[in-house]
């Protein structure tokens, strides 16, 4: 009789999670499976056409442009995301509260609008906007930010000013799980700051950093709007994305390049984390 | 200690140049037109030299706040869009994705961790693997150009279901069961005991949401045609630098409900952030 009555109950599970699951599936998952089933189509009759929507793509110049774009983008940029929030969260856990209103100023660009962003980067990313002023002044050359390899190094610096609260939050709730008393026994052992650093903070953030690399790698992907509002749909070659592609691809109505692509971005974001899972598995 | 004022230095001067630009708009949106104009005819005028900017205005003037809140018929249109979009998906969010994450924190039904296991890996598609799919429904269900087309795909976005599934976890079982004991229905448990003991978690949920939404680009970008329905995202960056006054003062407009709410909420962001780890 008991038995029956959890069992029932826990049933009830079921009913709460109903509305949002019926919304779910309906408007991504039977959809998302719908344009699966077309990577393998013909765009005007819809018949089996195999692979080769997919040899379409990979064989398409603007794919390849975009998808090196993409892929550089994250390597570049997630590292150096990494390390230099891991900086600022070992810095600012040092000062405790006395350098808590900093905290604020690294995330606030987070709740800045991109379109907003998008104005003040056209006045100094200008090629006499103010950036190009203050290199003269000091004696540099000027660039012409936007519209030469250098707009890759805008969207880099766009998406580290973005990100960098976000993974400094990460890093310092981290940081505060590593009990003091660790230290403690280390500096009655004669332990330098910098061993301590090495041999104590760096061990104990490992599970930080596998959350840190995912999320800073999901939100690589966010970059295209500020790609967007500050170099339009069709921006210098160094900074052309993914995202920018299926927007061209959606102008024209390319639907079987579209959900060829969907699909290889789905399986290489899958591939990713399943990487990053077994490199850490594999270290435990 | 030298070495500490010297880091304690550099982490300010970082901190103040991440908000900079910020420190730019304000002082942008109080200049006149023919400061702004000035300082900024290199790029208007194709003139020589740089960009000047004060940032101290040296005619601080309301006029530009003055022409957009009384006239700029078009301004109100698109920044009611914002409202109208940012509170519907945040209204779905909470009405359908509360009692989902209750439903996958507190029970254990049948095929529960292969259901949220397929919400998670829905939660990290980017919009680009997703275009296509809402684009197909959308065109089935005729809201395209529809602002309920942007609001119906995000209210089933599983993220906030995530976030809020941490923080309903961390409700201890043993008030459940006495609730139960005492004759509490499970829909009563979750309504008196749920709702209030997961708050933190649904409002970091919603704080997340709020600035995801409010500043929502490629969506409305893809799916509306018509100007009219565009949000703030997408209206401010087609202003000409010509009406910099007026191009400064709806970026400060657009900005105060978001660092509003990055105030207020900043605890809740925090800790919504921190339970966005995937850990598993």
């Amino acid at each position: 009789m008991k038995r029956f009555r959890i069992r029932r109950g826990q049933r009830a599970g079921i009913l709460f999670v109903l509305p949002s699951l019926l919304g779910v599936a309906w408007f991504l998952l039977l959809p998302f499976l719908d344009v699966v089933a077309r990577s393998f189509l013909g765009a005007v009759n819809g018949e089996w056409v195999g692979i080769s929507n997919y040899q379409t793509i990979f064989s398409n110049e603007a794919f390849r442009l975009a998808a090196g774009n993409t892929v550089k983008f994250a390597v570049v940029c997630i590292p150096l995301l990494i390390v230099i929030s891991l900086l600022i969260s070992v810095g600012l856990t040092h000062f405790g509260r006395k350098l808590g209103f900093l905290k604020s100023a690294f995330l606030l660009p987070m709740a800045i609008p991109v379109a907003s962003v998008a104005l003040i980067w056209r006045l100094l990313f200008h090629s006499q906007g103010i950036v190009n002023g203050l290199m003269e002044q000091l004696g540099g050359n000027p660039v012409d930010w936007m519209n030469s390899p250098a707009a890759f190094w805008v969207l880099v610096l766009t998406y580290l000013w973005k990100n960098v609260g976000y993974d400094v939050i990460l890093w310092m709730a981290g940081l505060s799980a590593i009990p003091y008393s660790i230290y403690e026994a280390a500096e009655v052992d004669g332990a330098g700051s910098w061993k301590c650093f090495t041999k104590i903070t760096l061990p104990n953030l490992k599970p930080t950093l596998y959350t840190i690399t995912v999320l800073s790698f999901l939100n690589s992907f966010k970059v295209f709007r500020e790609a967007y509002l500050v170099g339009g749909a069709y921006p210098h070659d160094s900074m052309y994305l993914m995202q920018h592609l299926f927007n061209n691809w959606y102008r024209d109505l390319s639907m079987d390049k579209m959900a060829a692509a969907a699909v290889v971005v789905a399986v290489v974001i899958f591939l990713v984390m399943l990487c990053f899972q077994r490199i850490w598995a594999r270290e435990d | 200690m030298g070495k500490k004022v010297l880091i304690a230095g550099a982490l300010t001067a970082l901190g103040f140049v991440i908000c900079y630009p910020v420190i730019y708009l304000i002082s942008g949106s109080f200049m006149g037109n023919g400061e702004l104009g000035e300082g900024l005819s290199p790029i208007l005028k194709n003139g020589g030299g740089f960009v000047a900017w004060h940032v101290i205005p040296l005619f601080p003037t309301l006029k530009n706040f003055v022409e957009l809140l009384l006239d700029s018929p078009e301004f109100f249109v698109m920044f009611w869009n914002s409202v109208k979009i940012t509170a519907g998906v945040l209204a779905g969010q909470l009405i359908l994705g509360a009692p989902a994450a209750w439903g996958f924190a507190k029970y254990r039904f049948p095929g529960r961790k292969l259901l949220f296991g397929l919400y998670v890996l829905l939660m990290i598609l980017p919009f680009q693997v997703m275009m296509l799919s809402q684009y197909l429904v959308l065109d089935e269900l005729h809201l395209l150009n529809t602002h309920l087309g942007i609001i119906l795909p995000a209210v089933f976005s599983t993220f906030p279901v995530f976030i809020m599934v941490r923080f309903f976890d961390g409700v201890p079982d043993q008030i459940l069961e006495s609730a139960k004991i005492d004759g509490a229905g499970a829909f009563q448990i979750f309504w008196s005991i749920g709702l209030p003991l997961g708050a933190g978690g649904i409002i970091s949920a919603l704080v997340l949401s709020f600035l995801e939404y409010w500043n929502l680009v490629e969506q409305p970008l893809t799916f509306l045609k018509d100007p009219a329905l565009w949000p703030l995202s997408l209206y401010l960056p087609n202003i000409d630098l010509n009406d910099a006054g007026i191009a400064f003062t709806s970026s400060v407009v657009t900005l105060i409900p978001a660092v509003l709410v990055f105030f207020c909420g900043q605890e809740y962001l925090e800790q919504g952030i921190v339970a966005s780890a995937v850990k598993e």
